[in-house]
């Protein structure tokens, strides 16, 4: 239950967070991506399951504030938290290249499917031209906030699960 | 055994694959349903709006407050070489004054002749505050803090000083999104202010990194549209009201099929500045189907 609420709070701030505070810091109009940061964060610290879910929340939020239909963005988090739950098997808390490689790909994956989606089925053509200035700044950015932020992800993570194994034990 | 059957005594949990399989269901329907209709977007929206928006406007507050206060400690220094120069510029602006005040008189003619004056008056209007802009980097889509409540509709233009800038596409009790004209899914029934040629105006993602947006079908056979002349919404438009100023054509170029032009407009409203939107009150009229 308390890690639902803290959860359910994070993805709150990371949304506040993207379409607010960093729409002001942004870099020639690029804003990092917190909500693939957190997504990724969780799948593969916490595996599929939790992964898939906070996906999906952090996708239904963009979906009701920005898109055209419901549920798009949703699937596209959704599939993204559910692959980095793959990884939770070989995930070590100590070690940052694993988590900073998979939010990489991650952002990377996002970017090429709303490519793919929302451009290039309208016809616009110029591959090369949305990677280098859509789909890399955004990656560059949010690589330098995870650096910030996944520390303090994993902080939380690490406290609700102290949290957990103590109240586990009081009822053994 | 199967993975969903239960043991006694044990908790029930869904596995991973089957929890991502019902969800992309789910999701693909709500696609479906909500490509064409709008369902579920009024009750989704009212819950979202009661939650999130409250805060979007604090901090979107907060933040202008903190902006604008660093902004003037950087200023400071600045602004006391700039006085200088602006003196000096005082004297040359006071010579272009009187250029302009003759100017004036022609624009007053031209507006009574375009009735453009009486147009944008005409139309009621309220100011709402930008309070959260997209999520992600591949549209122009914004936030403001006036909704049903205050008497928004989905399709109202939305105006930024004398420009357009877009028109409400989504409206929750307490907020509504804007899309914006620059943005890449955005086509706008546009004219030349001067002869009344007709063309289409999008949003072009690419386009916007050099500051312009295009324009294409403009029939004109008279070759009388040039660089610099004013583009405003059409009559013909079924979401935008006419005679909206959308910016000034910045290049114009035949096209292969000889018969029409396209090229670039430099859009009238500085999207990348934006706090305070209006948005006009009422909605155009339409023939009912």
């Amino acid at each position: 239950m308390k890690r639902a609420i803290i959860t359910a709070l994070l993805i709150f701030l990371c949304f506040l967070l993207q379409c607010t505070v960093f729409r002001a810091l942004s870099f020639g109009g690029v804003v990092p991506n917190l909500l693939i940061v957190l997504t990724a964060s969780f799948g593969f610290m916490r595996g599929e399951k939790t992964g898939l879910l906070i996906g999906f929340f952090c996708g239904l939020l963009v979906d009701i504030f920005f898109a055209n239909v419901i549920g798009f963005y949703a699937l596209l988090y959704m599939y993204i938290g559910y692959m980095n739950g793959k990884f939770a098997a070989i995930f070590y808390p100590q070690d940052i290249k694993l988590p900073v490689a998979l939010i990489l790909c991650s952002d990377f994956l996002y970017g090429i499917g709303c490519y793919v989606i929302l451009f290039l089925l309208r016809g616009r053509f110029e591959f090369t031209y949305y990677v280098l200035h859509v789909i890399l700044p955004e990656i560059v950015y949010t690589i330098a906030v995870t650096l910030l932020l996944y520390p303090l992800i994993l902080w939380i993570n690490t406290g609700l699960e102290r949290n957990e194994l103590r109240s586990g034990k009081k009822f053994v | 055994m199967s993975p969903i059957v239960r043991k006694k005594g044990e908790k029930f949990t869904l596995p991973g694959k089957y929890l991502l399989f019902i969800l992309t269901i789910l999701c693909t329907a709500l696609v479906l349903l909500t490509f064409n209709t709008k369902i579920f977007s009024g009750p989704l929206s009212a819950a979202a709006g009661y939650i999130v928006v409250p805060f979007e406007e604090g901090i979107s507050v907060v933040g202008s407050w903190l902006a604008g206060r660093s902004e003037e400690l950087v200023q400071i220094r600045e602004l006391i070489a700039r006085n200088e120069e602006l003196e000096k510029q005082v004297d040359e602006l006071t010579i272009e004054n009187t250029r302009l005040q003759q100017d004036r008189y022609e624009l007053t003619n031209l507006r009574e002749l375009y009735n453009l004056d009486a147009q944008y008056d005409e139309y009621e209007k309220t100011g709402a505050r930008i309070i959260a802009r997209d999520s992600g980097n591949w549209f122009h889509a914004f936030v403001i803090n006036k909704g049903a409540m205050d008497g928004i509709a989905v399709d109202m233009n939305v105006m930024a000083g004398s420009g357009l800038v877009g028109r409400v596409v989504d409206v929750g009790p307490n907020w509504a999104k804007v899309k914006a004209i620059i943005s890449d899914d955005s086509n706008v029934s546009a004219m030349v202010l001067s002869s009344a040629d007709r063309m289409v105006v999008s949003g072009n993602l690419k386009l916007y990194a050099s500051g312009v947006i295009e324009f294409s079908q403009l029939v004109d056979s008279d070759d009388v549209v040039v660089e610099g002349d004013k583009v405003v919404t059409s009559d013909i438009s079924d979401k935008y009201l006419p005679g909206i100023l959308i910016g000034y054509i910045n290049s114009i170029a035949p096209d292969a099929n000889n018969l029409t032009k396209s090229g670039c407009i430099t859009p009238a409203v500085d999207f990348e500045h934006l706090e305070e939107v209006l948005v006009i009150m009422q909605l155009k009229q339409t023939i009912p189907e």
